[in-house]
């Protein structure tokens, strides 16, 4: 069976359109955005982004629910842990009760949503509301600064929060160069294991052609991101947390009886409940990592802003539902995936910088991306209509 | 001879790498009942869309010729203008509206700006005399049964002025009695002149209506018979089919059941007393002290009309999975079980397979491979990791066994035909490994062939040593298959033969019975 191009196209529509968008702002910003420092930038700016995504995804999957509380949560944690900090308690203590404190918001949502039926769309409004509303009793609406240097060296903030060099090189992070290596060859070789597993079961595979393409396309870009940010200081610490929740959602999702059952329950609850499968504890489920997603980008939040303020995370939860839908997640629940998450939370974190980085106003930055949302989501229709 | 009011020469379409139809002809003529036969598959459904413009023209080969003009519709309101109208099988109401709203969707009596209700409802109440539909304009559909909602649509076909009605398995959803009423008011519109074509698989209402017969096979159209001119039959029928004689329409058990004396330890599932509330209206009984047994190695039918409670039986035995306030006991085995959930019922050994395999038993946007371990990923995973490899081998080993036709088992289900989406859903829960097999409606909406083969799995499952409870609405179905049959009315199990005592007339004369009792 051979591919053919359209079905290409049709199948990475969106990894198109972010080589198109990194090539118009490569134009347009004379080559800056592809600077190491910007590309640097990209990914600890974004870091949230990808971590509040993977989150949402797990929700949007149950049938395309979705967490407003999001944006309130993160600045819920994130002021927690920047009072407990002030306090001189240890650092690892806070971090503990941050992911807790998320964790324990999404019971608290989840429970609402899952067993009392609650829509989540109202339920998670109700929390929008009401976690704004703590964020701002706990920090008695003023900024808390954060000075703890371990803190801020591992969650992405401050000048010193990357991989230390181990090897010393001249102009030429070496670990990270290393590392890069290693992913690439890694990634190769589960490729091709998994490969000679199926050809030795005799199962079907893709051609052989796609896979070496695969290998040589996602080879080629993460060397290419490692040796940039080689160039600059290392690898950034949001980059690695970034690489820890995506691998563990990608297993989640994929090679998980929990993950299965999010798939099942967004694409016939009804079926999935026949099956013996309580939908309401995968509902629950969906929302407590939501809850700990959100305190882990509380936690990367203050650190990349060195304090905490009653006014963070504001608009969090749009930009991680956006990365979902951008990265084709079905609004309906049912579909979608973390690959698609990485290249919808790129695609919007090349498109903000690229503005940014042009001089255009904030608020046309935002029309930008309204309409970015909005095609992303036409091209989803079109191309679902033409499967039919 | 009459004069042809539509005929379809050579049509052609194609779908990317498939041919739907192949140079198809169509001849339809004036005031006739025109039934269109076929396998799922064959093209019947696909050749009605050419003609009524879901695909428009330019899209397929060939010509419509309607009234003695070729057409070139491209849209459904284009046809619907010339006057043919079709009726999908599945219903297009909005349940919330009233029947008056609905019949007018589109087709607005009054102004654009202001809808005129009087002139609705007093229209919709003309069309729903016609029909013969006691009802008034303005009670909302939800609040009517199938069988009602199924004359609305003709009410609604017959507002749009049709001249030519198109009805897609009319009668699918329906009992016996709406099938046959639905099927004299064909025969009367036929009176008045009405032309019509119908596609069902039920054989013996096309024997019933039709003037003439085409069968379509493989997206091309076999013969036409003249019921007329010839002697036709539902074996006739079949044989043009699918190209072949079907000698035997249910399959020869090897051990025939009924003449095993009963015993006890030879019950595999016993249901004593049991009482079903409705969810809603808890006050109201949907199943009525019921008790009944099915034994190892057996097929027990439960007959009933639509509304007689047998879905709602078979889901509150599985885990009540429906209904409130359940009382009754349950055995499995000689030991009285309470079953709380699925998950529950899984456990000891039930399967229900479901009557709705699209709503409730099958997620069609997975594959087949995801679709069959769905209720026993237990069976294809290792603390909650799956076994992917495990799990391609089950789809497969499940695929070849039932020969579901399929090019992989990673095609996703709503690609799939009718009764291979039913062999999917039989593979899924023939892998959590049940002794007591619930099979509601195990046939509906697949042609002949599949429905053989779905037989075959049966007779190998209780051969195998299970016991199936199968319930349908299709007499001569549960006549073929069971080896003790229950009727069920209103709630109630109102009676209880062995296969060969079973007629079609002492069943349903049963039901009568039981009916009258009630009145008296």
């Amino acid at each position: 069976m051979s591919l053919n191009i359209r079905d290409i196209l049709k199948k990475y529509t969106m990894v198109f359109a972010l080589i198109a968008v990194i090539i118009f702002f490569w134009v347009s910003t004379d080559g800056k955005i592809l600077f190491p420092q910007n590309i640097n930038n990209l990914i600890s700016q974004n870091a949230y982004v990808f971590v509040l995504a993977a989150g949402m995804l797990l929700c949007i999957l149950t049938g395309g629910n979705i967490d407003l509380a999001v944006g309130s949560v993160v600045c819920f944690v994130g002021g927690i842990g920047a009072v407990v900090m002030d306090k001189h308690i240890n650092v690892w203590v806070a971090v503990a009760i941050m992911l807790i404190g998320g964790a324990l918001v999404g019971v608290w949502q989840g429970f609402w949503i899952s067993y009392v039926k609650v829509p989540p769309f109202i339920a998670t409004l109700s929390g929008m509301y009401a976690f704004r509303g703590m964020a701002n009793v706990v920090m008695q609406g003023m900024t808390i600064g954060i000075s703890d240097e371990t803190f801020l060296n591992v969650f992405g903030g401050g000048a010193d929060c990357y991989v230390p060099d181990f090897f010393h090189g001249e102009g030429l992070n070496i670990t990270c160069m290393t590392t890069g290596i290693m992913v690439v060859l890694i990634y190769a070789v589960l490729v091709i294991k998994n490969r000679m597993d199926a050809q030795e079961k005799g199962f079907e595979m893709a051609p052989f052609y796609s896979d070496v393409a695969k290998i040589a396309a996602v080879g080629a870009s993460v060397l290419w991101i490692f040796y940039k940010l080689a160039k600059y200081k290392g690898i950034p610490a949001g980059l690695i947390w970034i690489a820890v929740v995506l691998i563990a959602y990608g297993y989640i999702t994929t090679k998980t009886t929990i993950g299965r059952y999010l798939y099942a329950v967004g694409g016939n609850e009804k079926a999935t409940r026949l099956s013996g499968i309580d939908s309401r504890k995968v509902y629950f489920f969906a929302y407590i990592n939501m809850g700990l997603m959100a305190g882990l980008g509380g936690i990367l939040t203050i650190a990349r802003a060195s304090g905490a303020q009653p006014t963070f995370g504001q608009g969090y939860e749009m930009d991680a539902i956006a990365a979902c839908f951008i990265g084709g997640a079905s609004a309906s629940g049912g579909e979608g995936g973390i690959f698609g998450v990485i290249i919808g939370a790129v695609l919007m974190g090349v498109i903000n910088q690229g503005m940014s980085i042009m001089g255009i106003s904030p608020n046309y930055q935002k029309v930008v991306k309204g309409i970015v949302v909005l095609v992303a989501i036409i091209f989803d229709v079109l191309s679902n209509k033409k499967k039919k | 001879m009459g004069k042809i009011l539509l005929e379809m020469k050579n049509i052609t379409k194609t779908f990317p790498g498939v041919k739907a139809l192949d140079n198809v002809n169509l001849q339809v003529e004036e005031g006739e009942i025109h039934a269109l036969v076929g396998e799922n598959g064959a093209g019947k459904s696909t050749l009605m869309n050419v003609l009524s413009g879901i695909y428009p023209y330019g899209s397929y080969e060939g010509d419509i010729v309607y009234n003695g003009e070729i057409c070139q519709f491209q849209k459904i309101t284009d046809s619907e203008k010339k006057g043919i109208v079709i009726i999908h099988q599945e219903l297009a109401l909005v349940p919330q509206m009233s029947i008056g709203e609905n019949m007018f969707l589109g087709n607005e009596r009054g102004k654009k700006s202001a809808i005129n209700w009087n002139e609705t409802y007093s229209e919709a109440d003309k069309y729903l005399k016609m029909v013969g539909l006691s009802e008034s304009s303005r009670v909302l559909i939800k609040d009517i049964g199938t069988g009602k909602q199924q004359l609305v649509e003709i009410a609604k076909a017959l507002a749009k002025n049709a001249k030519l009605l198109i009805l897609d398995e009319p009668t699918s959803s329906l009992n016996e009695t709406d099938s046959r009423a639905l099927l004299d008011l064909m025969l009367e519109f036929k009176k008045q002149g009405m032309t019509m074509i119908i596609i069902t698989h039920k054989l013996n209402e096309v024997v019933y209506v039709a003037d003439k017969i085409t069968v379509v096979r493989d997206g091309s159209t076999v013969e036409t018979m003249d019921c007329h001119t010839m002697e036709i039959n539902e074996d006739r029928i079949i044989r043009g089919m699918v190209g072949r004689e079907i000698t035997d329409r249910f399959p020869k058990r090897q051990n025939p059941f009924g003449d095993i004396v009963v015993n006890a330890g030879d019950v595999n599932m016993e249901v004593k007393n049991w009482t079903v509330h409705h969810p809603l209206y808890t006050e109201r009984k949907v199943v009525d002290n019921v008790n009944m047994y099915v034994r190892k190695g057996e097929v027990v039918g439960i007959y009933g009309l639509m509304g007689a409670g047998r879905t709602e039986l078979a889901m509150s035995i599985f885990g009540r999975s429906y209904g409130s306030d359940i009382t009754g006991s349950l055995y499995i085995n000689g030991e009285e079980m309470v079953l709380k959930n699925p998950r529950e019922a899984i456990n000891a050994h039930l399967a229900y397979v479901t009557e709705d395999r699209k709503g409730n038993g099958l997620v069609l946007t997975n594959p087949i491979r995801v679709n069959t371990s769905l209720a026993n990923m237990n069976g294809v995973s290792n603390h909650g990791v799956i076994d992917v490899d495990k799990e391609y081998q089950v789809a497969v080993d499940y695929k070849e066994k039932l020969r579901t036709k399929t090019p992989s088992v990673e095609q996703n289900v709503g690609n799939l035909s009718g009764g291979n989406q039913q062999k999917v859903l039989l593979a899924k829960w023939m892998f959590t490994d049940p002794d007591i097999l619930i099979l509601d409606e195990p046939t509906r909406g697949i042609d002949v062939g599949a429905k053989y083969e779905i037989y075959c799995i049966i007779n190998d499952l209780v051969n195998a040593g299970k016991s199936v409870v199968m319930i349908s609405s299709e007499l001569p179905e549960v006549i073929g298959m069971s080896d003790r049959i229950y009727i069920m009315n209103e709630g109630k199990f109102v009676g209880e033969m062995k296969a060969e005592e079973a007629t079609q007339e002492n069943i349903m004369a049963c039901i009568l019975q039981s009916g009258r009792g009630e009145e008296a």
